[in-house]
């Protein structure tokens, strides 16, 4: 088990090295340098004062130098004008350059500057990554436990009506993207067009106030899709069970079906779902990033639109970290609960 | 003119629909809740047991007829709608009803040709014994006819902008002094456009780029998934790895990096495309030599004709350098294609590779390695028609999550021209109004909806039935 954890941490760093080394070459081409000059100094600029721009603030290093620096393990960059004026990426504005850090990068836990929001990347992604998670919690309360009922009652019954209908159902909401469940939910509880003007039609108050009038919305469209996912496979692994010698054995000892379902079959039947929940972190990201440009709460996934919008290097390269560390963790995750859930399985 | 009302002469069935709907959808929910209570069977001899109908069975009974009615009420709206004789009497569904005319012709034509030869068309032909798959597929062909006779469909120009007409409700009438179409069948949207020609116009465009894309990334995701299933080692360590690195990407975050005109300059789509546009010319190239290997003349025909016409289709495709002018790909299109096959393609290869690891252990597997057979023999002409059941599946799933990927880049207004009619930027277009004139965002997103629906039904469909034998 130690060694699983240490290769697999390894691979972790090393996938999480690769995938940031890729946003950085991304964001480092020179059109989106230019795009970003020309948003930060003036709309205007000329190529010449373009490249001087970039200059200033050290983008025309060689990649992996830049990339180093970010990282922390190469000294940050400093720039000397002529007068003697010295500016660099690890010196604050109204700081004396000689009480500046050598090394500023994510090693030293600085993650750098917003070009965006003007304001310090951890902070921004801390308070942003607070207000998804308060999302993505209530998502959780609504999704999993109706996901895994709605699983549980269609697979107890293989090929009842009630699982038709409830299939259907997760089929339904599985084939309905956020923007489009948002769109129709907006539509019919929020609009003046049936009149039902139960929820509003933005989150945005929900960021500091959020009740059931402002925040239902935006978290039953996130949970509607990931659920019926959920529901499927809690199905499947539901009929595989019932079909189980022992749920036969207990059945024809005579032994009641509502006992059959909870006490023998459910414990069984809820191992597959639980990694099958941990994978789906990765996908309610999508979710988030949607569902929050629609309805303009302003948590990590709207930061992200507005960073890769803006080519700001990085909070998106932040973003990045944060979003590939959900991935990797809930995979790691998924990988040792299944483990732990299934006696059959030993990691060598 | 007068606005137009929904159901026109056929008004008088509203009451009728809007009962037998409520009925339904208190049946489904007294269903599910009655099923929870375990009907019994009662003992009525020392050797039989009798199973009397329990109120669930009723529910269930209610269910059924009350839907068949509510399909019935729908096809006398929509026939009936077709018989009206003006627009005024057919009110807006009849009138959405005429114009798909073409549609409905089409599918009768397939289905009764399907049904009729439905014993000698093998897996297909099994699909129209599942009503799920039936349904899935009907929705499917309603879209592609769409597609394909979008032409006539349309009631006005999708880009065309009418003064007067911007946000107006769905059946306005058209202003006075306009020739053509008389009504905006389904509203116009904040520029002044008609919605429905649009939703039409838009099926066009996801129906030609979904199922293309999915099969690009089918066959980059089965060259490469095949053989790192297959020979496994060094060579799937590295692929996996790969494929780790692009599925760990949030998705957004992928299409934001690379679907943006910047991007575009510096030519990393072209070159993504050099790429990936290889693999379906390799997958070829390798299938037809494995196959004829031992028929030299047979051989050069086919890996010939390949050649010539893939690298034909390459060179216009990818470059934009087609001597002849036939293919050709629009640089904004091509950076949309590029980033979905890309997006894509890894999880077909792990799915592949899936298979691939199960089957390799199968014995006729090791009887083609006894007979000799070269690795790439039993790659493609052994494990790969055996693995079709399941694939097939994921690529009708697949069609979807492309198309609904398509929507989640017009959403975001990435990589489409602000005009196109595609179903995601108008749903991006119309999202900012939602809340007072929601029908220019919501005539999309149902299409949408409907055919990402239709194509998981479809898939269902066709996985019961595949499991079936």
């Amino acid at each position: 088990m130690g060694l699983f954890l240490l290769r697999r941490s390894f691979v972790m760093i090393l996938t999480a090295l690769c995938l940031t080394f890729v946003v950085f070459f991304l964001t480092n081409l020179y059109p989106n340098l230019e795009k970003l000059a020309k948003t930060q100094g003036d709309m205007r600029m000329s190529d010449e004062q373009v490249a001087s721009w970039l200059n200033r603030n050290g983008y025309l290093q060689p990649l992996p130098v830049k990339y180093g620096q970010w990282l922390g393990v190469l000294p940050g960059f400093v720039f000397e004008t002529p007068d003697g004026d010295i500016s660099g990426r690890c010196i604050d504005p109204g700081m004396d350059p000689a009480d500046a850090p050598n090394f500023c990068g994510l090693l030293q836990g600085d993650w750098g500057t917003s070009t965006v929001f003007r304001d310090d990347v951890s902070s921004i992604i801390s308070t942003r990554l607070g207000l998804t998670g308060k999302l993505m919690f209530w998502v959780m309360v609504l999704m999993v436990p109706s996901a895994l009922i709605i699983g549980v009652l269609a697979g107890m019954r293989e090929g009842s009506r009630l699982d038709r209908s409830l299939s259907t159902f997760s089929i339904a909401t599985t084939a309905t993207p956020e923007y489009v469940s948002g769109v129709i939910l907006i539509t019919v509880f929020a609009s003046s067009a049936f009149g039902l003007r139960w929820f509003k039609g933005t989150a945005t108050s929900a960021a500091e106030n959020a009740n059931f009038e402002n925040f239902f919305l935006p978290v039953l469209t996130i949970a509607l899709y990931g659920m019926g996912y959920i529901a499927r496979m809690t199905r499947a692994s539901m009929t595989e069970v019932m079909t189980a010698q022992y749920i036969r054995t207990a059945r024809l000892k005579g032994v009641s079906f509502p006992n059959i379902v909870m006490k023998h079959a459910l414990r069984n039947a809820l191992i597959a779902p639980f990694t099958v929940i941990m994978l789906q972190f990765p996908w309610l990201l999508n979710g988030v990033v949607i569902v929050e440009t629609l309805f303009n709460y302003k948590g990590f996934g709207w930061t992200l639109v507005q960073a890769a919008g803006n080519n700001d290097i990085e909070l998106l390269l932040a973003c990045s970290v944060v979003a590939v560390f959900v991935v990797l963790v809930t995979q790691l995750i998924s990988d040792i609960g299944y483990v732990f859930l299934n006696p059959r399985i030993r990691i060598a | 003119m007068e606005q137009l009302t929904w159901t026109g002469n056929l008004a008088f069935l509203n009451p009728i629909f809007l009962t037998a709907s409520a009925v339904l959808v208190i049946a489904v929910a007294a269903q599910i809740l009655l099923s929870l209570v375990p009907s019994s069977g009662t003992r009525t001899g020392p050797m039989t047991l009798a199973v009397t109908r329990g109120p669930a069975d009723y529910a269930g009974l209610v269910v059924k007829w009350s839907f068949s009615f509510l399909v019935l009420v729908v096809l006398v709206y929509l026939i009936g709608g077709i018989a009206m004789p003006s627009l005024e009497a057919k009110g807006i569904v009849g009138g959405m009803s005429t114009r798909f005319l073409p549609i409905w012709i089409g599918m009768a034509i397939v289905f009764a040709l399907s049904i009729t030869f439905k014993r000698r068309l093998g897996l297909y032909g099994k699909l129209f014994d599942s009503p799920i798959g039936m349904i899935g597929f009907g929705i499917v062909l309603f879209w592609v006819f769409a597609a394909v006779f979008a032409d006539l469909i349309i009631t006005h120009d999708p880009l065309g902008q009418v003064s007067g007409m911007k946000n107006a409700v769905p059946g306005s009438p058209m202003p006075a002094d306009y020739e053509g179409f008389a009504y905006y069948l389904l509203g116009g949207d904040n520029l002044a456009r008609d919605v429905f020609s649009r939703m039409v116009m838009g099926a066009r465009r996801v129906l030609v780029i979904a199922p293309a894309a999915t099969l690009f990334a089918f066959m980059v995701g089965i060259t490469l998934g095949l053989p790192a299933g297959y020979f496994g080692g060094k060579l799937d360590t590295f692929l996996s790895f790969l494929a780790n690195l692009v599925l760990a990407f949030p998705v957004i975050l992928l299409f934001y990096l690379l679907v943006t005109p910047e991007i575009r300059v510096t030519g990393i789509p072209i070159i993504l495309a050099a790429v990936l546009f290889l693999f379906p010319i390799i997958f070829l190239t390798i299938l037809f030599n494995s196959r004829y290997f031992t028929q030299p003349a047979k051989r050069n025909l086919y890996i010939g004709i390949t050649l010539v016409f893939g690298l034909w289709a390459y060179s216009g495709l990818a470059f934009n350098m087609d001597p002849l002018g036939v293919w050709g790909m629009d640089a904004n299109l091509l950076n949309v294609f590029v980033s979905v096959v890309f997006v894509n393609s890894p999880t077909v290869f792990r799915i592949v590779r899936g298979i691939v690891l199960d089957i390799r252990t199968r014995d006729y597997v090791a009887a083609g390695q006894t007979r000799g057979e070269g690795p790439w023999y039993i790659m493609l002409w052994e494990i790969l028609p055996n693995a079709r059941g399941p694939l097939i599946v994921d690529f009708c799933l697949r069609i979807g999550y492309t198309t609904i990927l398509l929507g989640t880049l017009g959403f975001f207004g990435l990589g489409v021209s602000p005009e196109s009619p595609d179903w995601g930027s108008t749903i991006n277009d119309g999202r900012r109004l939602l809340s007072i004139y929601p029908h220019p965002a919501l005539a999309p997103a149902v299409a949408l909806m409907s055919l990402v629906l239709g194509l998981n039904l479809l898939a269902d469909g066709l996985r019961e039935e595949s499991l079936r034998d």
